[in-house]
């Protein structure tokens, strides 16, 4: 018998069941919905903490974008004069900005050297251990006896992949990358340096895409699974149509038509940034701040953490002289409802675990 | 997908944080920055995540919320009125006995939907709490509700595949402590249960049935149970004086704990107004008027300004001290023996290898003592064996014994026979040759007769040629030499067959008596 379940509850009788309870009309205001304003005012007090990660090759113009997306800008330009590193390699920065009273404790991974070396085997493995190790800093935390009282939050929340505009479709290094990454953390993909393309071939590249990803059954954010309702399938269709987003980064501030607007400046015109006919950073904007930032991170804790959590909890019973797996209570139907392809996300975590 | 009670979860670690840096003050945030190497930035644009807060209230509104009370009070004394008034409902419920042997707690869940938000409020009642006329244990079993609710909480975060956010958390999140109204001091009964509760749940204590006191009795009453609770370190829930906006109201109210309240659902027409309120003959107290009783105070305290607080606290300090408690019982520690950071896992392995390991000794021994039995039974058969084989052998000894006995006496029966039968025949001959030669033989049987000492002789003559041949011939031819005493009184042929008659009979009847007990020996010995 499992050593922690060794107590019975004291109290059998007395818990209330959670099912049927009888709806009651009130017959005037108590001052119910005054809980919002004090959920309010608790979260603009402590703050909020976000985890972006961004992946790939180099001068596609990821640190840009976490620039424009931002809009901090960073006193030393990236990439100039810098050699691509022989490895990959990741780069975590924490700021901490604030806009009308709501902090947000923004940490960015970066991750140079992805995919520039001539033989770019398992280059994900070194992501994928950093993603588990930020898992199980917090597993750890999570399963002390004195526990703090807030759990530092470095999970990655979004990890956005940097497509690069060839015109035809994923390379296989893309594909592999995005076949091993969705099963833990959730995946933004973005055609980057859109300006590249022209509008047909923009379109006609998102199909291609979209039609490898299903090929390949790559699941990226937002997950189709994970709709709640009706409104939600609605919302995120929209989104999942136009993924993955054809994406423009820009530092500078141009004068269009007596506007100062971000944008790039070229000879054949101004590529405003945030003008939805140009690009579709105002869209990637809002899905990572704007309106599913909670959603991401609600999906990190609950999803991808516990199964994690699960697989390493699992692991760690296996007794040296025999199969000793705990099978604890089956999946209760609730949980069907999240549905995680096991089989490939244990191949995934077992080529970080190596590393540990 | 994601769940409100987990935005929840994030904002209760997180602000416990900031109440651990004392009352957070900017100041304290920026040094604790300074401290992590974390560049505080200013955008030069608007990026729009000041609608965060908005997101984690759009998702606790689609999770719902859920909040938990215990009334704790005496019979009678208004717990039911006093929820329906604070809530506006009527909760379906019937008056309680007072003749319960022991305290039960009932608890019933409802929904309440008040414009978007959705309430699932789970009221527990104490009944028959101070009815039993021996309250010793009267506490006993609103801790041990309390303590399962925590346990059960417990056991949902420790399972490997958890639902931690669809779970229905059914941790009490406050506690009303109903005090009577007597206007002197706290019975016994309620400061031992407080001192049993203050480090479980938020208790927050009222004065019940207020309209039995007056407003200066009132004054001293309030003063008098704070101080008693003060003096005996009584721990009750102090609303929160951190935040600003809603510190100066807290402050004051905790200076008018505990709130005398009264509780109604009857509707009173009072000037142009009909208000909640009980009619007497001497005038209406009305509910919702402060002058008349603090039920405005409270539902303002608990519901409008405190309720995320209270389900805050519950979680991470009453929660986390059961936790920690919990878990040290079973002997899970966070530094090891060598004052080394011990992992869960780690203990909990070793308790794992501990407990399998006690598990084989244990088989072993019963396995040891198992072959120990088998053994000794063993032995004890072998035993019981070995006697039955030397009974058997006894008996058969006996048997042979017997049977040799019975052999020699056969011989000796048929020795007997033969010696018989030869002095019959001779006798016969003897009786065929008196006819004839009367003398000699005669005499010379005599001669033989007056000899002492004369041996028994048994005359074998073959009886068949004696009477083929008329005897006399064969007498002479073939005479087997027995001879044997013929009993001198008897002479005479007729007696003389009278008698060999009766002996022959005789001696045929014992042969095949001994014959058949030798048949049955024999059989038996087989």
């Amino acid at each position: 018998m499992d050593p922690l379940r060794r107590s019975p509850s004291p109290c059998l009788s007395s818990r209330p069941s959670s099912p049927s309870t009888p709806p009651c009309e009130m017959l005037g205001p108590v001052g119910i919905e005054a809980v919002l304003d004090q959920l309010k005012i608790k979260a603009m007090k402590m703050g909020f903490e976000f985890n972006i990660m961004v992946v790939g090759q180099s001068g596609l113009g990821k640190s840009t974008m976490v620039n424009t997306l931002f809009k901090v800008w960073k006193s030393n330009p990236p990439g100039l004069g810098v050699p691509p590193p022989q490895t990959l390699q990741l780069h975590s920065v924490t700021h901490v900005i604030e806009e009308k009273g709501v902090k947000l404790k923004l940490t960015v991974t970066d991750t140079p050297g992805f995919g520039d070396q001539i033989n770019n085997d398992n280059c994900w493995d070194p992501i994928l251990g950093y993603i588990n190790e930020q898992y199980e800093q917090y597993l750890q935390e999570e399963l002390l006896i004195t526990r703090q009282r807030h759990i530092p939050d470095t999970r990655v929340h979004c990890c956005v992949y940097f497509v690069p505009p060839t015109g035809h479709c994923l390379r296989p290094l893309d594909i592999e990358f995005l076949q091993r990454l969705c099963q833990t953390v959730n995946v933004v993909p973005v055609i980057a340096r859109a300006d590249s393309l022209t509008m047909e071939e923009r379109e006609a590249f998102r199909r291609r895409i979209q039609q490898n990803l299903r090929t390949h059954c790559i699941n990226v954010y937002p997950q189709m699974c994970f709709d709640e309702d009706i409104n939600d399938r609605i919302l995120n269709s929209k989104l999942r149509d136009r993924i993955p987003f054809a994406v423009v980064g820009a530092d500078q501030e141009h004068l269009v038509n007596g506007r100062c607007v971000l944008g790039r400046k070229t000879n054949w015109g101004i590529i405003e940034v945030e003008n939805m006919a140009h690009c579709e950073f105002p869209l990637l904007r809002d899905l990572l701040i704007r309106s599913h930032l909670q959603d991401l991170k609600d999906i990190t804790h609950n999803v991808h953490y516990e199964n994690y959590r699960v697989i390493r909890l699992n692991e760690s019973h296996l007794l040296p002289r025999g199969p000793g797996w705990v099978n604890l209570a089956p999946a209760s139907p609730g949980q069907l409802t999240t549905p995680r392809p096991f089989k490939v996300c244990r191949g995934a975590h077992d080529d970080s675990d190596d590393e540990f | 997908m994601a769940s409100s009670e987990v935005g929840r979860h994030l904002l209760f670690q997180s602000h416990m944080a900031t109440k651990t840096t004392c009352m957070s003050s900017q100041g304290s945030d920026d040094e604790q920055r300074k401290r992590e190497n974390i560049r505080s930035l200013t955008m030069s644009g608007h990026v729009g995540f000041e609608s965060l807060p908005d997101q984690l209230v759009n998702r606790s509104i689609q999770q719902g919320f859920c909040f938990n009370i215990l009334c704790v009070g005496e019979t009678g004394i208004g717990k039911s009125t006093l929820i329906d008034t604070l809530f506006n409902t009527n909760f379906e419920d019937y008056e309680s006995s007072h003749f319960c042997p022991n305290v039960k707690l009932k608890a019933q869940t409802y929904e309440l939907q008040e414009s978007n938000v959705r309430l699932k409020l789970t009221i527990v009642n104490t009944v028959g709490f101070g009815d039993q006329i021996n309250k010793e244990e009267s506490y006993q079993p609103i801790v041990d509700y309390i303590d399962a609710q925590f346990e059960a909480y417990l056991q949902e975060e420790l399972k490997i595949k958890r639902s931690l956010f669809t779970y229905h958390d059914s941790r009490i999140h406050v506690c009303l402590y109903f005090i009577s109204p007597t206007g002197h001091s706290l019975k016994t009964l309620d400061l031992l249960t407080m001192k049993n509760l203050d480090s479980k749940v938020n208790i927050i204590p009222v004065i019940a049935k207020a309209d039995t006191v007056s407003k200066t009795e009132l004054q001293e009453f309030k003063l008098k149970l704070m101080s008693e609770l003060v003096s005996n370190g009584v721990q009750i829930y102090q609303f929160p004086t951190d935040d600003d906006t809603i510190a100066k109201d807290n402050a004051a109210m905790n200076g008018l704990l505990p709130f005398a309240v009264v509780g109604s659902m009857d509707e009173v027409k009072v000037g142009n107004k009909v208000v909640k309120a009980r009619q007497y003959p001497w005038g209406v107290v009305q509910v919702e008027n402060e002058n008349h009783c603090d039920f405005v105070k409270l539902r303002e305290m608990l519901i409008c300004t405190n309720m995320e607080d209270l389900r805050e606290q519950t979680h991470t300090r009453h929660y986390e001290l059961y936790r920690r408690c919990k878990l040290e019982e079973m002997g899970f520690t966070d530094v090891g023996p060598e004052n080394k950071p011990v992992s869960l896992q780690e203990t909990y392995e070793a308790k794992r290898h501990e407990f399998h390991g006690e598990r084989q000794r244990k088989e072993e021994e019963m396995k040891q003592m198992f072959v120990q039995r088998v053994k000794e039974k063993e032995a004890i058969l072998k035993e019981t064996e070995r006697e039955l084989q030397a009974k058997f052998e006894h008996l058969k000894r006996l048997h042979q014994e017997e049977r040799m006995k019975l052999e020699e006496k056969r011989r000796l029966l048929e020795e007997e026979i033969i010696a018989f039968s030869k002095k019959k025949a001779t006798s016969e001959i003897f009786h065929s040759q008196s006819f004839v030669a009367t003398g000699s033989n005669l005499r010379k049987d005599k001669d033989r007769k007056k000899e002492p000492g004369c041996g028994f002789e048994l005359l074998c003559v073959d009886v068949r040629t004696c009477e083929n041949s008329g005897g006399r011939k064969d007498a002479e031819k073939a005479p087997i030499f027995c001879k044997t005493e013929v009993p001198e009184h008897r002479r005479s042929s007729s007696q003389a067959n009278f008698i060999k008659k009766k002996l022959e009979v005789c001696f045929d009847f014992a042969v095949f008596i001994c014959f058949i007990t030798l048949y049955l020996v024999n059989g038996h010995s087989y």
